[in-house]
């Protein structure tokens, strides 16, 4: 067998695991590996900063269901992937991140660049690597690429030793990959399916919990068959949007902290919880020994250890979510035809909730525009078919809320870490996971600030993203919270990002187009002209009302009974709704 | 508040320890003792936590350990079905009472001085803390004990159950990773 270095080794190796981009940034460490990077088929797109790279292959493989990969350097190229790493972690992304290390013998010497990434990065990779032997290389990869996107899908960090990367070794890459202690059960059990089914006939007031693992498990197709022949009404958690269509009339919209006053109060009132890829989290149980008081639950999941984390399964079914539905819409088909329970008053309830409670929003008084209005319209003008990501906080969970989800796939957020400064490098991650799509970045002032560089990167390699800046010159979320139980004391939540930077500018500068729009009346036509642009990215300022607030609301600790519409007002039930 | 004790197999592998350890630690398990050693299988390690379990479920810990790409097996060493055993090293004044101790506990005289006398014990937890007990009023001078280990009774063992099906990945069986705990 021929003679290669370790760092024709890994690049081989990477292409051997079908990699065709990764996002990185070269340095001392890592340099070896970018001499045969520089001939590979592999697109190796050059990042402003390694956060973004991170990102970037998280984007990408959200959108592509993917492996994403990055690259980095050793010591601060490394540490800088820490955030995105641990964003893909906490939403079940397959990510694998390649960093070069300090030499062998200089490990553990406090040598330059030297930072232990594997002690570091053990708490939110499903797995990772220090390789110091070139002739590990081939095997460290097809681990790094089958524990990243098996099972529940997660992280995982192979960190390579210079030397090793410089040593000779041979390529050679294994047809098979087999781990003592590393089997994911993919396949529902029997009986767990039939109780289900049991448990679905006997209900009278069942919701479908919908999260983000009926996404990744591209299971949207069968999610809808099990709603439409049960008639169950379905709620989709901010990690599922998409998963189930916006427009279905079964759809009560997202659960929790934020959502709506229909998705939040089936669930409190249910019967039975149909829980499908979702964990139970505290931003939609609110405190969690009032959540669904009456409910029995099935929890259907990837992850054995998502099962009575929070909350007591009475059926838990192991699987992958689409082998688990193909097995259960049969057998409920085959139960519901011998009993049928009569949903209908259950359903008349909840839907007369939704109609009487939407989602809405107060046109601001000052005639300035509202930020959920510029994010209603650029949903409705851009289609969808559109990819939305967005950053975090306010604008988005009206991202959340007012645009329409029709597709999975094509709404990406940091949900579990809530990473602000996630919006621009996913976006182009995104974009370069499906070029044909229309890749809009909903993003605010605080978070763009945080990850903007990237725009040069999307300038100089032809990835034509369209960013929108919910201007609010706040952080806009925290100061919400300072208004509603801090008394209004905004201790450091001013931006005055409507003086600096000039956002337009700063656009112009990275090299991409920059809008601004200040009144409501130029929001379509503002939108439209960035929607015309397809051979640079785009970046437009949208100066809006600044004390906007997201409602509904559940205030974090309280319980979900306790949902306000507006502020200090909660919804007026008929007594017999409660 | 409940006591368990674990036992898991693990991969001989750089960091194992470390994962265990970050795990436990991150999700605020506390471990009374833990003890980790070579197996008859060279490339399998074999570790025994002692847990005090508050609050979470010996499942959820279990379900948990579980997803460690590096544990192959877990199973728990109830008492009643296990042989449990600790080692422990204790220094104390040399006098008559202390060997009259020494030999009513058949521990064993490790070393001895004018000054001091070393008993090794080896027994489960009630025997050592006996002895302790006894020892405590006249004066230990430096202690340390090896952490418990357990062995199933019987002719099973957990590496039967775990580790005929090593290298065996076919994500058409459910069980092929089998232990007490199981997907």
């Amino acid at each position: 067998m021929t003679k290669v270095t370790g760092a024709q080794s890994l690049v081989n190796s990477l292409e051997a695991a079908g990699v065709d981009v990764m996002f990185g940034i070269p340095g001392g460490a890592i340099l070896p590996a970018y001499d045969p990077i520089f001939d590979s088929k592999i697109r190796h797109i050059l990042v402003r900063h390694e956060q973004g790279a991170g990102h970037a292959a998280t984007g990408y493989a959200q959108v592509t269901g993917r492996v994403g990969v990055c690259i980095a350097t050793s010591g601060p190229g490394a540490t800088n992937l820490v955030t995105p790493l641990a964003d893909a972690q906490m939403d079940s992304v397959p990510v694998v991140a390649i960093t070069g290390q300090v030499p062998g013998p200089a490990i553990g010497t406090d040598a330059f660049q030297e930072a232990d990434i594997r002690g570091i990065t053990m708490p939110f990779t499903k797995h990772n690597y220090l390789i110091t032997d070139p002739d590990d290389i081939p095997r460290a990869i097809a681990e790094a690429f089958h524990i990243a996107s098996t099972g529940r899908p997660g992280t995982v960090l192979v960190d390579i030793a210079k030397d090793a990367l410089q040593r000779m070794t041979t390529f050679d890459y294994p047809k098979q990959v087999s781990l003592a202690g590393y089997n994911p059960v993919t396949q529902p059990k029997a009986q767990d399916i039939a109780d289900a089914a049991t448990l679905i006939s006997q209900s009278k007031k069942p919701v479908l919990y919908v999260g983000g693992g009926v996404i990744k498990a591209n299971a949207a197709k069968e999610l809808l068959i099990l709603a439409e022949i049960t008639g169950v009404p379905v709620v989709t958690t901010l990690m599922a949007r998409g998963a189930f269509p916006d427009s279905h009339p079964q759809h009560l919209g997202m659960p929790g902290m934020h959502g709506t006053v229909a998705a939040v109060t089936a669930l409190q009132k249910a019967d039975l919880l149909i829980t499908l890829g979702a964990r139970f989290d505290d931003r939609v149980t609110g405190k969690l020994s009032t959540f669904a008081p009456n409910a029995k639950v099935i929890h259907a999941d990837i992850d054995p250890a998502e099962i009575g984390k929070n909350r007591h399964a009475d059926v838990a079914i192991i699987g992958d979510l689409k082998n688990i539905l193909l097995k259960l819409n049969p057998a409920v088909k085959e139960v519901l035809s011998k009993v049928q329970p009569d949903l209908t008053p259950w359903q008349n309830e909840v839907y007369g909730w939704r109609s009487k409670y939407p989602l809405g929003y107060d046109k601001p008084a000052d005639g300035s525009v509202s930020p959920q209005y510029v994010i209603e319209r650029i949903g409705k003008i851009s289609g969808p078919k559109t990819i939305f990501t967005s950053g975090v906080g306010q604008h988005q969970m009206w991202a959340s809320q007012f645009i329409g989800y029709e597709n999975p796939r094509t709404w990406l957020n940091s949900g579990g870490l809530g990473t602000m400064g996630y919006a621009v490098p996913a976006a182009m991650g995104a974009k370069v996971g499906a070029p044909d799509a229309t890749v809009w970045a909903i993003d605010g002032d605080g978070c763009f600030q945080m990850t903007n560089q990237e725009l040069v990167t999307c300038a100089l390699n032809n990835i034509p993203i369209k960013v929108a800046i919910i201007n609010n010159e706040s952080l806009g979320m925290v100061r919400q919270w300072q208004t509603l139980f801090y008394n209004g004391r905004y201790s450091n939540t001013n931006l005055e990002s409507k003086r600096v930077p000039d956002f337009k500018m700063l656009a112009e500068a990275m090299g991409c187009v920059g809008l601004r729009c200040e009144r409501p009346e130029d929001v379509d036509k503002t939108i439209e002209a960035a929607m015309a642009i397809n051979d640079q990215p785009v970046v437009v300022d949208f100066s809006v009302h600044r004390d906007a607030m997201v409602w509904p609301m559940v205030a974090a600790g309280s319980s979900n009974d306790d949902i306000t519409t507006v502020r200090s007002m909660a919804p007026v039930w008929d007594s017999q709704e409660l | 508040m409940a006591i368990h004790t674990l036992a898991v197999l693990v991969e001989n592998s750089p960091g194992v320890l470390a994962r265990v350890a970050s795990l436990f630690s991150r999700r605020g398990y506390n471990i009374d003792s833990l003890a980790v050693g070579p197996t008859e299988n060279p490339t399998v390690s074999r570790m025994t936590i002692v847990l005090n379990l508050e609050g979470h479920a010996l499942d959820q810990v279990s379900a948990q350990l579980f997803k460690l790409v590096n544990v192959i097996g877990i199973s728990e060493m109830k008492s009643s079905d296990s042989v449990q055993r600790e080692l422990l090293l204790v220094k104390v004044p040399a006098n008559p009472v202390t060997k009259g101790l020494a030999a009513k506990f058949d521990a064993v005289i490790t070393d001895e001085n004018d000054q001091s006398l070393s008993l090794e014990i080896v027994g489960d937890k009630d025997r050592i803390e006996q002895l302790l007990t006894a020892l405590k009023p006249h004066g230990i001078r430096e202690l340390v004990q090896s952490g418990l280990v357990a062995l199933e009774r019987g002719a099973s063992t957990l590496a039967d159950r775990t580790l005929t099906t090593m290298g065996t990945a076919n994500e058409s069986s459910p069980d092929n990773k089998t232990a007490d705990y199981q997907n």
